[in-house]
């Protein structure tokens, strides 16, 4: 067990730089989850720490050892592939085996490790099939025990559920979950499905075009994003976000939106506010689930409006309404007794004590 | 109105549909017509030579129906079988075979394995060299091949021309390269991720290619190995032009030279040293036919 550490790592393709001076920390014991669109460079990272990919530029270190120039194998870390990568003439036991064979471990101790490995991911009846006799999801625990069998310094998993079907993936999850609470090996998981990051991680690192935007708790990143980028790529439905700015109003100040629209910034809020100025052309971030049916009761920053629905959604435990306000499309979350109808009227509030304020031309949270 | 306009402007006769079952039958019919065409074709020389392998060299050569045996005898069967010429003819072939099978896939394997995953500078270039060297006909070799030999014995003293050994060294050219395309083919259809994999797992370059790879491509490592036993056993123009004492001769050159005497053929013989010559590959062939096909079709879609 170890920690991983990413200092100014830097990997160019010739004339493209995939990953462009990252720093990351990562803790024994921790899960970490790099998320981001596809092409953000978080493979490349996975692969730069697996050493599949030279680094062109910065210092990779597992467990204080600086590893730029060391080979996979001496790294002590295993992989878990998306397509699972299981060597096919082998039986599941072989495929688990085969690390701890090259390195001539006593048979007794293999057979004993693969049995725990095998006991763990209730995969004990197919050790001796072949991968081809098995489906996608006992392909992926094999691919999880060939990993745990070697107990490595690390694990590394890439996109491991993107090639199972939806239900499967959310068990999986649970699974992979499980294991690390059993082995607490340091895990670095990438995938590009937000919720995967935030069910599994203990941090998500959030990526975009190369660059770390910004690291953090699910909650953090949930409640505190830090940039356009992170607000909208977590959650979902994704946050809206709606042209505005600030005006005084009395000695109050306000969100306008539209000509129509305009929402006083809850008191709490106030002093943060204040001096951005007045002209500067910002967004109003919120998410779907504080834009609900308006029940008629006031609160302390919740204000509600009238609005003509364009579509409604019905998800069975909610209904999500879409609308348009300002030429902007935007979500709510409403219930599914509230009487949203398509092109219908209905009265909604919007809970501005989570309303995010974010600078239009550089994309920060305010 | 709209509708009704439409309705009025349907076709007025009921339109002809195709079917798709009367199709496949049709084709399925085709099929089978130039499927038969084929085996007729390719069937009749064996089965000729089977026949006049049956029969006495009177019988051959008397005004009867050459399509039918009247008297089968097994003597021209007995006549080579015995001979320790043709024998030696047959060993010749199969040391030959066995060694250039052997050398063609120790050099070709790996050679596929660097081309195909340790991607060094100019490895693609090289790959497409391997293949464009099989493009160059033996024809056009043997002559620079056999200079070649003639400066290596003036040089060191060691006679190549006219020792069976001679083609061990030249039947190389033509299998090495093939067989090294089959097998980047091969190699290049099994996923990147497996190798890494094995990388990862503490495996060196050696141990992934033996581990690995080659069990994992097993079909096309058969279906080149095939391709390299084919080529050296039924190969005439090389032992032709480097062989010439009837102790060095292998089997294809052998039957020629010392069964057709002047304008003297016999036939008989001929036809039985041929069919006894085709039996080895008939009999790998036979049995390994699925792995060839599979082998040699994934060399052509992925290589």
């Amino acid at each position: 067990m170890a920690d991983v550490s990413l200092r100014k790592v830097v990997k160019r393709y010739d004339d493209v730089e995939a990953v462009r001076g990252i720093d990351l920390d990562i803790a024994d014991h921790e899960f970490v989850v790099l998320v981001g669109p596809s092409g953000c460079g978080k493979s490349t990272t996975l692969r730069m720490i697996a050493g599949l990919e030279d680094i062109t530029d910065g210092d990779i270190t597992i467990g204080g050892d600086v590893v730029n120039d060391v080979p996979p194998k001496d790294r002590d870390i295993a992989m878990v592939f998306q397509n699972y990568a299981l060597y096919p003439h082998m039986t599941v036991a072989e495929n688990m085996s085969f690390g701890l064979r090259l390195k001539h471990y006593p048979k007794a101790e293999i057979k004993s490790r693969v049995a725990e490995a095998a006991r763990m991911l209730d995969i004990t009846d197919l050790v001796d099939r072949k991968p081809k006799q098995l489906s996608g999801g006992q392909r992926q625990r094999v691919a999880m025990g060939r990993a745990i069998v070697r107990n490595p310094k690390v694990f590394l998993f890439d996109e491991p559920l993107s090639n199972l079907d939806a239900k499967l993936r959310v068990q999986m999850r649970i699974e992979i979950k499980k294991v690390h609470q059993k082995v607490r090996t340091t895990t670095v998981y990438v995938t590009h499905d937000q919720v995967e990051a935030m069910t599994l991680a203990d941090r998500v690192v959030v990526m975009n075009k190369g660059k770390i935007e910004q690291i953090g708790t699910p909650n953090e990143l949930y409640h505190k994003p830090a940039t356009r980028f992170v607000a909208g790529f977590i959650g979902s439905p994704a946050m809206n976000f709606v042209p505005c700015r600030l005006e005084d109003a009395g000695g109050k100040l306000n969100v306008r939106v539209t000509d129509r629209f305009a929402f006083p910034v809850p008191s709490a809020r106030v002093a943060r506010y204040q001096s951005v100025p007045r002209s500067e052309k910002l967004l109003l971030g919120i998410r779907p689930e504080h834009l609900t049916e308006a029940n008629g009761h006031a609160a302390p920053g919740v204000e509600s409006f009238e609005t003509v629905l364009d579509v409604t959604e019905p998800m069975g435990m909610e209904t999500l309404v879409y609308f348009t306000l300002e030429g902007t499309q935007v979500c709510g979350r409403v219930n599914p007794s509230a009487g949203a109808r398509d092109g219908a009227p209905l009265r909604l509030a919007v809970d501005l004590n989570n309303m995010h304020l974010l600078n239009e031309e550089t994309g920060a949270v305010l | 109105m709209s509708t009704l306009a439409i309705d009025k402007a349907g076709p007025t006769r009921k339109v002809k549909l195709g079917s798709i079952s009367r199709d496949r039958v049709w084709a399925l019919r085709w099929s089978y017509f130039f499927l038969t065409l084929f085996a007729v074709f390719s069937l009749v020389p064996p089965i000729y030579m089977l026949i006049t392998s049956l029969k006495s060299s009177a019988e051959i050569s008397a005004a009867t129906d050459p399509w039918w045996v009247y008297h089968p005898t097994l003597e021209n069967y007995i006549a080579l079988l015995t001979s320790n010429q043709f024998l030696r003819f047959f060993w010749n072939s199969a040391w030959v075979a066995i060694i250039v099978v052997t050398v063609t896939m120790l050099i070709s394997v790996p050679a596929a394995f660097a081309l195909a995953r340790m991607k060094f500078w100019g490895s693609a270039t090289l790959a497409t060299g391997v293949f464009l060297t099989y493009l160059i006909p033996d024809s056009l070799l043997f002559l620079p091949l056999f200079k070649m030999f003639a400066k290596f014995s003036d040089w060191t003293g060691i006679e190549l021309i006219n020792h069976w050994y001679a083609l061990v060294l030249v039947y190389p050219t033509l299998t090495v390269p093939f067989c090294t395309w089959i097998m980047i083919g091969y190699f290049a259809s099994i996923p990147k991720e497996l190798d890494e994999a094995a990388l990862i797992d503490g495996a060196s370059w050696f141990q992934t290619l033996t581990r690995i790879f080659i069990p994992v491509a097993l079909p096309g490592l058969i279906a080149a190995t095939i391709f390299a036993f084919t080529v050296s056993w039924a190969q005439f123009l090389y032992p032709l032009v480097f062989t010439t004492s009837t102790d060095q001769l292998v089997l294809p050159v052998g039957i020629i030279t010392t069964l057709v005497k002047g304008d003297v053929f016999n036939w008989g013989q001929i036809m039985t040293g041929a069919l006894l010559g085709a039996a080895p590959p008939l009999l790998i062939y036979a049995f390994l036919m699925d792995y060839y096909i599979a082998g040699l079709t994934a060399g052509a879609t992925k290589g």
